[in-house]
């Protein structure tokens, strides 16, 4: 019996639903020593800025409970050098790619959407409105439906593939935000960025991280992400979602599914299991032959709701 | 060379005073391991401590088949290592990383080595000595128990100064104490080290002071161990301006000249 895995994400088909979280996995060059990059539906690609960033100061990683905190700052090469040495070289190997962009204004934004205009072999966009760790930490256009729709709004027009619009949990309203981005025109939404959290060490009482704050990522995370994708979902059906935070196998994937997810995305675990990616892509293939699911069509979103 | 993902057997734990050393079977891993490059191991399957954590490579016998490493179970994950016992497995990703860069001409070079960190120059000490060179070494440690020595760096060392803090064996003191007048007597091509940051960024110093070259093996906190995490950056300065580079891929092994410590 045949599964056909492939997805369908505001217009770009991807041949399985399983792609990396942005971030966590380089542009795939370093990964490709551990995963066959073409068993992936895509490539999501570390954020990039307009210009080059030197990032935050060291430590910027902590262990936690099935977890981690991380503060980076964006370190990246700067949109165009992402664009001539990573889209190309995924390019040249015909694996598709998805571009992670973030600004510190709706201008930087659009001058990233736009850089990648024509890019070969870029099947979508996304945007990066909920990184917590940038200096300026009182910009996370994420906390905000107006800004949120601003970017969204700017981005859609000047990008000639889907935006993908990824959004934090830390809000009290993540629905009505995911509205603001549906109804400025966003072809889908990426749910979760991670949750800020905090650790110290108790031997120096320093925080873990030099920023204080960071992302926590991981296993940890993974029920707010569930509740957070089935929210979205139940209230915007038709918008496809790319579900992460936490996936550490076919389960957690299938959950996501679930709960309504169109696509999910691999994070923190290609850390500390390099091929984890390649392993769930191929594992969703066998759970829905096991259970005579012929499409992701049928389980998306079916979690029974009543007790 | 790529790395492999490898469920290793356990050949053989021991103990050296306070460390542990644990060999493994990995033939793959062992073939192409460089000094100075590192593994990266799951350390509680199953738990809720995902990430993996660098061990610097002690040995790779290439005929054997086999990797080791030494380490100082003070930490959750050493401790679940140090239980470890023949036949028992370990979940590997290696060998990772930019080991030490060595001449092909045999020459004059010095190691200076902290604690455990000692192990990976054994390792370095043994190709260098295979390429017909001239290997001195300085260790040191806080005591005799977290002294590491074997007997390839005795083998194969034309001189070993022994400095512990409390002058429990060798002479009381730091390893950079003897630095001055080892380099002005034997003129060492490179300083190559490997040990605790605080010693590290010293011996880094010295080495500047007197101009000599120094490659530096640093430990840092690494998520992923494999590229893509960015959490292991140090400032290096790179064709005159400073980049955070990673640990786990332009190093561990960096310039001492070029590390902008913090």
């Amino acid at each position: 019996m045949g599964v056909d895995l492939s997805v369908s994400l505001g217009g770009a088909r991807l041949a399985n639903p399983v792609v990396t979280a942005s971030g966590c996995f380089g542009s795939g060059k370093e990964m490709s020593r551990f995963v066959d990059l073409h068993s992936l539906g895509a490539i999501v690609c570390k954020t990039v800025t307009p210009e080059p960033r030197l990032g935050i100061s060291p430590p910027r990683g902590a262990e936690t409970a099935s977890g981690m905190l991380n503060a980076i700052g964006l370190q990246n090469p700067g949109v165009e050098a992402f664009r001539e040495n990573d889209l190309s070289w995924l390019a040249e190997r015909e694996v598709p790619a998805i571009a992670s962009v973030g600004g510190h204004s709706v201008a930087e934004y659009v001058r990233c959407v736009e850089v990648l205009r024509g890019s070969t072999g870029l099947i979508a966009i996304e945007l990066n409105l909920s990184c917590p760790n940038l200096e300026d930490r009182g910009f996370m256009f994420a906390l905000s439906a107006e800004r949120t729709a601003e970017v969204v709004a700017a981005a859609r027009a000047a990008s000639d593939v889907p935006i993908f619009t990824k959004l934090s949990p830390d809000v009290t309203d993540l629905v009505a935000i995911a509205e603001a981005a549906a109804a400025a025109g966003t072809d889908g939404l990426s749910l979760i960025n991670t949750t800020l959290g905090m650790a110290i060490d108790t031997r120096t009482f320093r925080a873990k991280l030099s920023t204080g704050t960071g992302g926590l990522s991981g296993p940890a995370i993974k029920p707010i992400a569930v509740r957070c994708v089935w929210q979205v979902h139940r209230a915007l059906p038709h918008v496809p979602i790319i579900g992460m935070g936490g996936i550490a196998g076919v389960d957690d994937a299938i959950e996501m599914i679930l709960a309504g997810a169109t696509a999910i995305a691999i994070g923190t675990a290609n850390f500390y299991e390099p091929a984890v990616s390649e392993q769930i892509a191929r594992g969703i293939a066998d759970f829905c032959e096991l259970r005579g699911i012929t499409s992701l069509d049928e389980i998306r979103g079916q979690v029974k709701e009543e007790g | 060379m790529n790395p492999v993902i490898r469920i290793a057997a356990v050949a053989s734990a021991a103990r050296f005073g306070a460390y542990r050393e644990l060999v493994m079977e990995a033939p793959e891993i062992a073939k192409d391991a460089r000094p100075g490059q590192f593994l990266n191991i799951c350390v509680q399957p199953g738990g809720a401590h995902l990430l993996r954590r660098p061990f610097s490579i002690a040995r790779a016998d290439r005929t054997a088949g086999t990797v080791s490493v030494v380490f100082d179970p003070v930490g959750l994950g050493t401790q679940w290592l140090a239980a470890r016992e023949a036949g028992d497995t370990v979940d590997l990703v290696g060998p990772l990383g930019h080991g030490f860069d060595v001449a092909s001409d045999p020459g004059v070079d010095l190691l200076v080595g902290g604690g455990y960190g000692t192990a990976a120059l054994s390792f370095l000490a043994a190709e260098l000595d295979a390429r017909g060179g001239e290997v001195h070494a300085i260790i040191g440690a806080r005591s005799r128990s977290r002294l590491y020595e074997d007997n390839v760096l005795d083998e194969t060392c034309a001189s070993i100064a022994v400095m512990t803090d409390d002058g429990s064996a060798g002479m009381q003191g730091l390893v950079t104490d003897p630095m001055p007048e080892m380099i002005k007597r034997f003129s060492p091509r490179v300083v190559y080290a490997c040990g605790p940051m605080p010693m590290l960024r010293a011996t880094a110093a010295v080495a500047s002071e007197l101009g000599v070259p120094s490659q530096i093996a640093v430990e840092e906190f690494m998520a992923c161990g494999i590229g893509v995490c960015w959490t292991c950056v140090l400032p290096v300065r790179t064709n005159g301006s400073l980049k955070h580079q990673r640990s786990c891929t332009e190093g561990p092994v960096f310039e001492g000249e070029a590390i902008a410590w913090a």
